[in-house]
């Protein structure tokens, strides 16, 4: 018996609602019919009235669970995908995420994004929103890559008396399997060394991590090369002194992510080490993102979109051999 | 209606004297449609997501006047501590969610605080209200939450002061329809048509919306047909308003049409009425005085967290 990243949503949603009778569940076809990706599949016949379909309204969506927090409940808003939510955009980041620091009342919601790409998705079922998200104050945002934190991380965002925006890779949703779920999580904010080395460092998040794994295996294989690979699991808050410790012991970087390449997670991680830890770098840093185009439907164009483990090993040689 | 006039003409006369910090947006003309709302709701068991122009609202509603001078004056001690100003400021756990300058966004809010009480178990003989300009029904936001609202058949009462004009743009570059009420038919909400310079019609039609709702009608809209009597705040002199336009029946001043009907149906006396301005003035004056002296908030002992985690994690 495994577990998928899929089950592990599912399943952490299951023990909220078993657990906390704040919890509800709100999206667009997630009663029933169990979301589109059957991240809430048999929720709703065994918790219901608290699994409910939303009309295509994400901007009411997250507006309603602004509003059930205030009054004390643990909403779950699931968005269909991460693209939809630039319609809840304004209920996100000006209504969620200035609600504490303007009247001092929490406001305790989870937004589910299924973000990422997946062959065949195209430009607007594709998107990377994280950084977006996290340039606003007042959002946690948590990027999970692995089974296990898929499943401890959303149970802790609900958890959390903040609003957190949850991204979800739906490439890892039937992809990635786990024996069981493991109980070594760490809390957010905290990043994970996912692979240890010694020649220089990854430092990426999300369904990047694995890419990034494979790219380090085949430069082991090649010339002996040790790769470290760091996974920030949450963007925000990021957890700046693990990444730095690790550059610390490889003196070179490579920020990598799914996202477009302006700005953005990657940018970010650069200029924090560049700032923080420049001293520590025996080469300029590089960046890794997918290309500036919007995310191309055919899986070829897919595929040379977003970073691979060649474009990556690419990256990390030139940064070797600096 | 009085009581928000007064403190808001002081509010004017404090703007222009350069002592207010931000904005200031009055609801002059349209204290009937909002104290009308206020006063059919009940606090400690309502919600009322006031608006721009709820002064009206908010004061009959129950909200203290200190909690709108030390706002608007920037005391650290108002319900905003000074990080949020005029208008947008709440007391969320005490049903008055705090607005934000995007319109209608509150309608969706108003309907996830139902829908909490609904989960809780504490929904029966609650409202939830709201209201609206005729320029906040173009957005998308007051459509979904409408819609949100009808679906999930909540004790909502939407109000829309359709005032002719949003901001400086007249109603015939807002919608095409012929009457805004046609709207809420096609949502499955009550819809109710009032003219919001009168103050008895208001009380009447607004509180039966109100009652429709609190009875398990679902979600009702009113429409109030009036005239914003100022500017859309106190920088804007409102010189694009048509003459013609103040003159007609919309321009009439709806505190004076009421003051009228209090008088003429015996609620009150014409001494009484006078000696309630003077009662209120002094309130008000006291309001003022008091924010006026209390602290402003200090940079240097600001908590600038915006995450209520706060943990040695950085959230």
């Amino acid at each position: 018996m495994s577990v998928t990243y899929v089950d592990a949503i599912r399943d952490a949603q299951e023990k909220l609602l078993r657990d906390d009778p704040r919890v509800f569940l709100y999206g667009q076809d997630i009663s029933k019919f169990g979301g589109a990706f059957k991240a809430t599949k048999g929720l709703a016949e065994a918790f219901p009235g608290r699994v409910l379909d939303s009309p295509i309204s994400e901007d009411a969506m997250i507006g309603m669970a602004v509003g059930a927090a205030i009054e004390g409940m643990r909403p779950i808003v699931e968005m269909q995908f991460a693209d939809f939510s630039s319609i809840a955009f304004n209920q996100i980041v000006n209504q969620a995420a200035t609600h504490f620091y303007r009247t001092g009342v929490p406001v305790p919601l989870t937004v589910r994004l299924p973000s990422g790409g997946t062959p065949g998705s195209g430009p607007f079922h594709s998107q990377s929103m994280e950084a977006l998200y996290a340039h606003y104050p007042g959002l946690v945002v948590v990027t999970p890559a692995t089974v296990s934190d898929a499943y401890h991380m959303l149970i802790e965002s609900v958890e959390l008396d903040d609003p957190v925006v949850y991204c979800e890779h739906k490439f890892l949703y039937r992809w990635l399997k786990a024996p069981r779920i493991n109980g070594d999580n760490l809390p957010i904010g905290r990043a994970r060394i996912t692979r240890p080395g010694k020649h220089a460092t990854v430092v990426t998040y999300s369904a990047m991590v694995h890419e990034a794994v494979r790219a380090a295996e085949r430069l082991k294989e090649e010339g002996s090369w040790e790769i470290e690979v760091v996974d920030l699991r949450s963007v925000k808050p990021l957890d700046i002194d693990t990444v730095l410790a690790s550059v610390a012991r490889t003196g070179r970087l490579l920020a990598l992510g799914e996202a477009f390449p302006w700005g953005g997670v990657t940018a970010e991680v650069v200029a924090r080490v560049c700032a923080d830890g420049f001293h520590l770098l025996d080469a300029p840093p590089k960046r890794l993102n997918s290309r500036d185009t919007p995310v191309p439907y055919h899986p070829k164009l897919w595929a040379a979109h977003r970073p691979t483990p060649e474009s990556i090993c690419i990256a990390l040689r030139e940064l070797l051999n600096f | 209606m009085l009581r928000s006039r007064l403190l808001e003409n002081k509010l004017s006369s404090l703007y222009k004297a350069g002592k207010i910090v931000g904005g200031v947006y009055l609801g002059k003309g349209q204290e009937a449609v909002s104290a009308s709302l206020g006063a059919s709701l009940i606090k400690g068991r309502d919600i009322f997501a006031a608006l721009i122009r709820d002064q009206a609202g908010r004061t009959a509603f129950g909200e203290p006047l200190i909690d709108c001078t030390r706002t608007y004056l920037g005391s650290v001690l108002g319900p905003m501590k000074g990080r949020d100003g005029n208008i947008h400021r709440g007391r969320p756990l005490d049903g008055m969610p705090a607005m934000i300058s995007h319109l209608g966004a509150e309608v969706s809010v108003v309907a996830g605080m139902l829908v909490a009480r609904r989960l809780k178990g504490e929904l029966q003989g609650v409202v939830g209200a709201t209201c609206v300009g005729d320029g906040a029904t173009s957005t998308g936001a007051f459509h979904e939450g409408l819609n949100m609202a009808a679906v999930e058949n909540l004790p909502m009462v939407v109000i829309v002061g359709n005032n002719q004009f949003a901001y400086s743009t007249p109603t015939d570059r807002q919608y095409a329809c012929e009457d805004l009420v046609e709207r809420a038919k096609g949502y499955g909400v009550g819809g109710h048509s009032v003219d919001g310079t009168d103050m008895l019609a208001c009380t009447k039609v607004i509180g039966r919306a109100v009652q429709l709702a609190r009875e398990g009608g679902g979600p009702q809209m009113v429409v109030a047909r009036l005239l914003r009597l100022t500017g859309h705040g106190e920088h804007d002199d409102g010189s694009y308003v048509p003459q013609t336009l103040k003159a007609g029946h919309l321009g009439r001043d709806c505190l004076d049409v009421g003051e009228a009907q209090m008088v003429e149906n015996g609620y009150a006396s014409a001494e009484e009425v006078e000696r309630w301005k003077t009662e209120f003035a002094d309130e008000v004056q006291a309001a003022v005085a008091q924010a006026q002296q209390e602290p402003v908030p200090d940079p240097w002992h600001e908590v600038w967290h915006a995450c209520s985690t706060q943990t040695g994690r950085g959230l």
